[in-house]
């Protein structure tokens, strides 16, 4: 095996093996997380980092996603499971809506409408009581005790995920979106339906947000409008996934999940127990530091900079 | 049968007449030259024919079929291809994912996009460049990328809009040889150009504007020789 294929291989063994070893709950819970922010992240990623249409509105997708679930067990009395099957589908309808009427606007005007469409879409789940129940939200009752089965589930849909991702941007949709960021006036005399493949690019990335919202539906059991369709926990949370771990590659979004749910739950724990309690309300500050510090001396995020990171490591030895 | 003909074609911006009923006619296999004083309205023209911007009045005809108020992409996908004068180079993206993004106009698979990338980087002679990023040619190069990525939507009809400016004597030379080639190509050609031994050495016709309205056409020659030309260029006696 040629050394390309020997480090995806061993870093899908230690995540199959993973929880096999490590039996704690607690740590296979933050790996699941991780894990479903993975796909969140990489779908964030293709429509913001590729396609170059920043979104600040895909808690929409996951919110969708996660309600389709939730709605399932709730009033149409079926497994939230069939979530898995339909979230990703109501996602993308809803993204299509959103690109039909958003993708009008070019740049920041883009951004600052999906800002618009994730609030609309929260008070849309507050307030129609009688299909989502409102704050009262939607709980159900867990498949399964033990976190195995999420545990893997979240892993097929990370590694899926990242497999079709990069399929894609080897393709000629992947030369089109990035050729729609990069100058979209250029893009259209080459021959490139910009708005076409600005939507398709958002059709991807809705779909996978939301199934991974569907997922987090069964997993966690509740749901309610301020968690699923939060501005800060999902929308900026996905930013800054796909910033940290580094905008426009394959890998960036899945190191940013990580390292950010890492850095997320460290502070919130603070410190785990070590730290006095105070530190846990400052996890969002922290979260504000990172980002300004990867904007100063690592604009390509982690795995963009990485040479320059190793460089840095290489020499101080 | 005409290959392609511009009708009375005008375009107003707010009070501003850019171009006030322009015609022409561009015969298949010909090099045909769009002069005129700075602000007299080419490059408008150019974004009229790729529908770039919609136009005011006339209609605009490629291989007899109006292709007034289509889209800027389905332009290209019917055999027009162009360059821009103020180059758009993908920066972020190395010299062959360029001209790859644009053979896809043609082909679906990465291996035929690419594979048509090459043939014509090859032809234009920058296929040594190809693993530069776009952002790292200097404006030479930008040129020819601009040149090639148009020609790699294999385009019936090229605008190219001043791809000579800003070289030096010896890239002229280059980029009259590449113009020529692809001409031999079976490619028309409209350009805009201010650089007359471009233009005088390479049109087989010339149409000539000022303040968006015709003021000469014929061969090089006529048109140099032209009294409102000469007056438009270099001013009254």
């Amino acid at each position: 095996m040629k050394r390309k294929q020997v480090i995806p291989a061993i870093i899908a063994a230690f995540f199959i093996l993973f929880p096999l070893v490590v039996k704690s709950d607690y740590y296979q819970h933050l790996v699941i997380l991780a894990l479903m922010w993975v796909v969140i992240g990489g779908s964030w990623n293709l429509l913001a980092g590729y396609t170059g249409q920043v979104s600040f509105g895909h808690a929409v997708f996951f919110g969708v996603g996660a309600y389709t679930a939730g709605i399932c067990a709730s009033k149409l009395g079926i497994s939230a499971w069939w979530g898995m099957a339909f979230g990703g589908f109501t996602g993308a309808l809803v993204g299509l809506l959103i690109g039909w009427i958003c993708f009008r606007l070019r740049g920041p005007y883009f951004a600052l409408a999906t800002i618009a469409a994730g609030e609309i879409f929260r008070l849309i789940a507050t307030n129609w009581e009688s299909l989502t129940d409102g704050m009262v939200g939607i709980l159900i009752i867990q498949t399964f005790r033990s976190k195995l089965p999420y545990y893997y589930l979240a892993l097929t849909l990370a590694a899926a995920s990242l497999w079709i991702f990069d399929l894609v941007m080897k393709s000629k949709l992947g030369f089109y979106f990035v050729s729609i960021r990069e100058d979209q006036d250029a893009a259209e005399s080459l021959g490139i339906n910009a708005t076409l493949y600005k939507n398709i690019s958002l059709l991807i990335s809705s779909f996978f947000t939301g199934l991974a919202g569907a997922f987090y539906m069964n997993y966690m059991a509740f749901i309610d409008p301020e968690v699923v369709f939060s501005l800060h926990y999902i929308s900026i949370m996905a930013i800054l996934v796909g910033i940290i771990g580094g905008v426009a590659t394959i890998w960036g979004p899945a190191v940013g999940a990580f390292i950010m749910i890492g850095v997320q739950e460290t502070f919130r724990s603070a410190l785990f127990g070590l730290a006095p309690k105070w530190i846990s309300e400052s996890h969002v500050l922290v979260f504000g530091l990172l980002v300004i510090f990867v904007i100063l001396f690592m604009a390509n995020g982690v795995v963009g900079d990485w040479p320059k990171i190793k460089r840095l490591f290489v020499r101080s030895k | 049968m005409n290959f392609f003909e511009v009708k009375e074609i005008s375009k107003r911006f707010g009070g501003l007449m850019a171009v006030g009923g322009v015609s022409f006619q561009v015969e298949r296999g010909e090099i045909f030259g769009l002069i005129g004083p700075n602000g007299s309205g080419k490059t408008t023209i150019f974004n009229l024919i790729n529908q770039y911007f919609p136009l005011t009045a006339g209609d605009i005809f490629f291989k007899e079929k109006s292709i007034k108020g289509m889209k800027t992409y389905k332009i290209c996908h019917l055999g027009i291809g162009r360059t821009f004068q103020v180059v758009k180079p993908l920066k972020r993206m190395t010299v062959l994912e360029n001209v790859v993004a644009s053979a896809f106009c043609r082909v679906n698979t990465f291996k035929e996009a690419e594979k048509l990338a090459l043939e014509t980087l090859d032809f234009c002679n920058l296929l040594h460049e190809k693993d530069k990023s776009a952002a790292s040619l200097p404006i030479a190069g930008r040129k020819r990328l601009e040149i090639t990525r148009a020609l790699a939507t294999k385009p019936e009809l090229l605008l190219l809009d001043e791809t000579a400016a800003g070289l030096n004597p010896t890239e002229l030379d280059e980029a009259i040889e590449l113009i020529k080639r692809i001409r031999d190509r079976g490619v028309t050609i409209i350009i805009v150009e201010h650089i007359m031994k471009v233009i005088m050495t390479i049109s087989d016709r010339i149409h000539a504007i000022n303040y968006g309205l015709t003021i000469a056409e014929g061969t090089p020659e006529e048109v140099a020789g032209n009294k409102e030309v000469i007056e438009a260029y270099l001013g009254e006696e």
